[in-house]
């Protein structure tokens, strides 16, 4: 079967998970406690800030109670006393109320902002620090695509709904509670009248989320399935046009794209369903307070000012009910999200239990497999029972078909998974007590899956030795024979490289990653069918160039190409996670085995 | 705005709906600001006048008009919700077959990860914008000119009165409206460089552990995120203004409504419902004023998307067939001339790709394809499916120029491996028959067979029905590459083009293909890019490429003879050439 443990691919894009035309996907959190406990010690760092915020939020609540009240006052006592100069004098504390009433939001509002966002930071950051320090296993199960639109997602939800809702959520109760106690205390009839409001609202949005969770979550389904069907189509378009494909492919993406549709007016539909329905309820409660109002009025229970007043806090009872109703789903998918977040927070770290004090300041490159057993899969051995030995400056070519576990050899022994059984030493020393950081710093590794990042190509040449000049990094590319075809590019070290690297050819990606190997000066050099795609005569010069360069270093060569190998001083040849032949080229096409088979088969027997 | 507008005719089946919609929005605003009023009757008719049967009457009046209203609001947003999906999946259509028409030239520099951006994100921004548009949008600018309306048939003094404070929110509102746009605009992009550092840092999760780079990559990331979080502060920060600042322009006309109206009510110019009524209106203005400013982000957000999908709708594919081109006289053993074709890729004229290329492939030929990494062979095997067009001289199938024909037809006669395997979800049998969807289970083995693939497809857990993964993880690059091969071999191409597709299978198992292609493709010819002189030895003519020039042609022992760069490549993979004609002989 196929070698695990291979780069997915990179080009995946961050698909925006949430279904179009809403914001938010409609989630359930596990643990909404829990994770809420988790989560307020992000904006608990600002304690300071935050308490200011909160006495910012009391007093612009108590003085939207203070507005409505002074209000009705000037409507009885005032106006219908004409009395002019106690009128000015209400209209001059109304104004102050409303406008330092506004300044406190504003400031809070402020305020807020940089603590969310500060707090928000501290989650990227974490959740990014955390990811470098996870094994490559965790990479294998989760692929590239469903991790980026997690973090991405899930961290918007939370973005969304700390920024939007935090405060906003605070000062809803605040004014909410206050205003029940000022009606109550007004009148207790319109008070009831008026709280009937908030249970015919919860049920409400109650009925609104359960159907439109139900929408939503089928549209996310459906959704899926369009994106794949895209994402193939897309990417591999060439293959489809090539083959004439395109009119099926295009039926294929007309029956989901339709799914699709019908499925998102389904789910908006239900969701915006909610905004009249509280609008109206918000009518309603005018309606109620003025019928009833005007009822008790006429038997002389209530002034007219009274009911302005009332009409007034029902506003201001009725946005913070309305913005509840509102908040409840950005805030379930918040938590829900939070709830992934600290999922991979909670993912244990590579263990390392080696201390840095062992590493050796030099090391030679002496390696050493002694009977070691692996497998990706408990139960399934990929190698067994490997025993190699790698002398200072020799080159080892590990030769054999597709699936010997080549490359998990250099899975090993650069500890991206560690060995079950045996030991793998590196000049005497098991490289499991040399911290991880240190073995890798002194492996150079070109990989199978080119990987280069978007950004320059002389950036990424770099990267392999980050305080590099510029004059090493060209060396290193002339090394590699990457020099010539870089300067034929639009602007030479400078192209910008994008992710699928447009242009370049493969065999040119891979000189490119060799270059950033040669840089690194690495003591042992590593190549898993680095030029499997470079022409053999540019291979045969890098050959020649880095021979030179490794002269005293170890390394290791995995190729298909038995011209890559000829010069080895020790080709491996690896069967079935064992080795089944070892010597030099030579030795081995004189024993006329499997390796002379694989040989002999490049000429096919014929006389040239 | 005017990438916007281009998109209009993409709402044109859906015109009814949205003037439904629209006139829907309409009444549903009427009504609704016909609440404050009788309000305003029930004091000044009901309570003032001691009327309790006039209270009770405009009380079910109210309630009557508060239900209709539910329902048309309900009607209206099920309609704009109905324009904005039918839109968005017109739109997604449209671009998906615009995609699907590009030709390689065009995707070189479309990246598909930005086009995948497009057909969902994108769309779903202009969705946004009709949905809103047809709702919140319209209905938010009707509330506030129906208050104003309203205040001035109320008291037109007081109305008057109110004239500069509406001037001054207006202007408000504008100011952070206009100041907006750029804002959240600079933010996204941040975001998107965060996304970037993050998304790469996954995906090459093995060079950065294999060079250690963890720590680079935090401060990296660390640099993006403190770009983010300061510019995401400063936005937020300004926009935390507005709401506050509005407020307090409406809750200072409302003061100024109570002193000046209360004035006139103690001169008995205005009535204290009159007053409330007023106060109500401002209030009424005010709620859909912030909605408004709120939805300048969505329109931000759709016109930048409309340029995006703008920039794809108008791309001409840069292969196209002629208005009448004929049917091609389709030959089961094409000869195919290359005359001194060249080519450049776009917007790169400085760096010649192919040069006065010259080439016959007989029929029934197999022509090898050797040269260094970057000399342009896949780009000229790409040329004769026109997957790109020369941009100089002329390819000729059976006489006729390529670009006189249909490319459809052409594709028709040609199989391809390219040099990246493509597989797709499905089993490992629909796969191989990708071509030919229907073909039957015997030519799906044959071909399997002859592409040694046929062994290990049987070894894997359901044989022929096992599930190809996600770009094919589950399968080695090797066993992708014979399932590509089976793929094109089962299309019976009367031209087969392999472009260094055997490179990881091990050179036994493509002798082994190379034996059963010569039964294959008895008579048909093939166009085989190589590295190995093994996969090229019994090629009927070898063409060595170096730097976009045909440097060599000849059969095997020819170029042995005569060409240097043949000899170099012969002796980097088998040792000096053994006839004494190499280098160094």
């Amino acid at each position: 079967m196929a070698e695990r443990g291979r780069n997915e691919p990179a080009h995946r894009p961050p698909l925006r998970g949430g279904p179009p035309g809403m914001p938010g996907r409609i989630e359930k959190a596990r643990d909404p406690r829990r994770t809420l406990a988790r989560l307020l010690p992000y904006l608990g760092r600002h304690r300071l800030l935050l308490i200011a915020v909160l006495g910012l939020v009391v007093l612009s609540t108590g003085l939207g109670l203070l507005g409505p009240y002074l209000m009705g006052l000037a409507f009885d006592e005032y106006i219908a006393n004409r009395d002019l100069a106690g009128l000015a004098l209400v209209s001059g504390w109304m104004l102050a109320v409303f406008l330092l009433g506004s300044l406190a939001d504003a400031l809070s509002g402020r305020l807020m902002a940089a603590v969310s966002q500060r707090a928000l930071k501290k989650v990227r950051g974490d959740l990014f620090g955390h990811l470098q320090t996870l094994e490559l296993r965790f990479f294998d199960n989760h692929p590239a695509g469903e991790l980026m639109s997690r973090l991405t997602n899930d961290v918007e939800a939370l973005n969304t709904a700390i920024s939007q809702n935090a405060a906003a959520l605070v000062a809803s109760m605040l004014s909410l509670v206050g205003i029940l106690v000022a009606m109550f205390a007004l009148n207790f009839w319109l008070a009831l009248a008026s709280v009937i409001v908030v249970p015919i609202m919860f049920w409400f949005t109650g009925f609104v989320a359960r159907y439109t969770r139900k929408g939503f979550r089928e549209l996310q389904k459906d959704l899926g399935q369009l994106n794949a069907v895209m994402e193939e189509a897309i990417s591999g378009q060439r293959v489809v046009r090539a083959f004439r494909r395109g009119d099926w492919a295009a039926a294929e993406f007309r029956r989901h794209n339709q799914e699709v549709c019908r499925a998102a007016t389904y789910a908006n539909s239900y969701a915006l369903l909610l905004m009249p329905l509280t609008n109206q309820l918000g009518n309603l409660f005018v309606i109620a307070i003025a019928g009833l109002g005007g009822w008790l009025a006429l038997k002389g229970l209530v002034t007219v000012g009274t009911i302005v007043t009332f009409i007034s806090y029902g506003r201001n009872f009725i946005n913070p009910l309305r913005q509840l109703a509102n908040m409840y789903n950005s805030i379930q998918a918040a938590l829900a999200g939070a709830e992934r977040v600290f999922e991979v927070l909670d993912t244990p770290s590579e263990v390392d239990q080696a201390q840095a004090a062992a590493a050796p300041a030099r090391i030679s490159g002496q390696v050493e497999f002694a009977r070691v057993r692996f497998g990706y899969t408990a139960g399934i051995p990929v190698i067994r029972d490997m025993t190699l030995e790698a002398r200072p400056g020799q080159t080892i070519a590990l030769v054999g078909p597709t699936g010997a576990g080549k490359t998990t050899l250099v899975n090993l022994l650069t500890r991206f998974y560690e060995i079950e059984e045996g030991r793998i030493t590196i000049d005497g020393t098991d490289i499991r007590q040399l911290p991880k950081t240190e073995l890798r710093r002194r492996l150079g590794i070109v990989l199978q899956d080119t990987f280069l990042f978007s950004a320059s190509v002389l950036e990424n040449i770099r990267y392999g030795r980050l305080d590099a000049s510029d004059e090493e990094v060209v060396e290193a590319a002339r090394l590699a024979d990457a020099d010539h075809f870089i300067h034929q590019l639009p602007e030479g070290y400078q192209t910008q490289l994008s992710e699928r690297a447009g242009n370049l050819s493969q065999g040119q990606r891979q000189l490119l990653a060799i270059s950033r190997a040669i840089l690194a000066n690495p003591a042992i050099l590593i190549l898993d069918e680095a030029t499997s795609s470079v022409d053999t005569r540019t291979e045969a010069r890098i050959q020649a160039a880095l021979l030179r360069l490794m002269q005293g270093r170890t390394a290791f060569v995995i190729a298909h190409r038995l011209s890559t190998i000829r010069d080895a001083d020790q080709v491996v040849v690896i069967r079935q996670g064992q080795i089944a032949e070892q010597g030099t080229h030579q030795q081995l096409l004189d024993r006329r085995g499997f390796y002379h088979q694989l040989y002999m088969s490049q000429f096919k027997g014929e006389a040239i | 705005m005017g990438h916007v507008l281009k998109l209009l005719p993409f709402l044109k089946p859906y015109w009814k709906k949205s003037a439904l919609s629209l006139v829907l929005l309409v009444v549903v605003v009427i009504l609704d600001l016909a609440i404050p009023r009788l309000v305003q009757h029930i004091i000044d008719q009901g309570i003032l006048a001691n009327d309790m049967e006039e209270v009770w009457r405009t009380f079910l009046l109210m309630l009557v008009i508060s239900a209709a209203s539910t329902l048309l609001a309900i009607g209206n947003n099920n309609f704009s919700v109905q324009v904005g999906e039918g839109m968005a999946r017109d739109l997604r259509e449209a671009l998906f077959l615009k995609i699907q028409s590009l030709s390689y030239g065009n995707l070189d520099r479309l990246n598909t990860g930005q086009l995948l951006v497009r057909l969902s994100s994108d769309t779903g921004a202009m969705q946004r914008v009709v949905q809103v548009s047809l709702r919140i949008g319209t209905r938010a600018p009707l509330i506030m000119v129906g208050s104003v309306l309203l205040m001035f048939v109320t008291d037109r003094h007081l109305a008057l009165i109110m004239v500069p404070l509406l001037l001054v929110t207006s202007g408000i509102i504008v100011f952070f409206i206009a100041r907006m746009r750029p804002l959240f605009l600079a933010m996204q992009e941040k975001l998107d460089r965060l996304n970037t550092v993050l998304q790469q840092n996954i995906a090459g999760v093995r060079v950065v552990k294999a060079f250690v780079r963890a720590g680079h990559e935090a401060s990296r990331f660390e640099a993006a995120n403190e770009d983010l979080t300061a510019r995401s502060i400063r936005v937020v920060e300004f926009m935390s203004a507005m709401g506050p600042a509005l407020s307090a322009c409406i809750n200072a006309g409302i003061v100024v409504v109570i002193w000046a109206g209360g004035l006139q009510a103690v001169r008995g110019e205005a009535t204290l419902g009159e007053l409330v009524a007023f106060v109500n209106y401002l209030q009424t203005a005010i709620g859909p004023l912030m909605i408004m400013a709120m939805l300048a982000n969505v329109w931000a957000a759709g016109i930048v998307s409309a340029g995006r999908l703008d920039e794809v709708l108008d791309t001409q594919p840069q292969v196209q067939d002629l208005p009448n081109a004929p049917a091609l006289a389709a030959s089961a053993r094409p000869r195919v001339v290359f005359e001194r074709v060249g080519f450049h890729y776009h917007g790169a004229k400085e760096t010649l790709v192919l040069e006065d290329i010259d080439l016959v492939a007989e029929p029934g030929q197999t022509v090898a394809i050797l040269g260094a990494t970057g000399a342009g062979k896949s780009t000229l095997i790409n040329l004769i499916p026109r997957f790109y067009d020369p941009t100089a001289g002329r390819i000729l199938i059976d006489g006729q120029d390529l670009r006189h024909l249909r490319q459809d037809l052409l594709l028709d006669l040609i199989g391809v491996v390219p040099q990246e395997t493509v597989l797709f979800s499905g089993s490992v049998r629909d796969n191989i028959r990708y071509g030919r969807p229907f073909a039957g289970d015997e030519e799906v083995v044959a071909a399997a067979r002859a592409a040694q693939a046929h062994d290990f497809v049987l070894d894997l857990p359901q044989g022929y029905n096992t599930r190809v993964e996600e770009r094919g993880v589950n399968l080695s690059g090797g066993q992708k590459q014979r399932l590509a091969i089976a793929r094109a071999l089962l299309i019976r191409p009367a031209i087969l083009i392999l472009d260094d597709s055997t490179s990881a299978v091990d050179v036994e198992t493509e002798t082994r293909i190379q034996e059963a292609l010569e039964t294959w493709m008895r008579g048909h010819t093939c166009f085989v890019v190589a590295q190995r002189i093994s996969t090229v030895l019994k090629a009927d003519k070898i063409v060595v490429l170096d730097r976009g020039l045909l440097a060599a042609e000849g059969t095997h022992r020819q170029l042995l003879q005569s060409s240097p760069i043949y000899q170099e490549i012969y002796a980097s993979q088998l040792g000096a050439a053994p006839n004494g004609a190499g280098r160094d002989g």
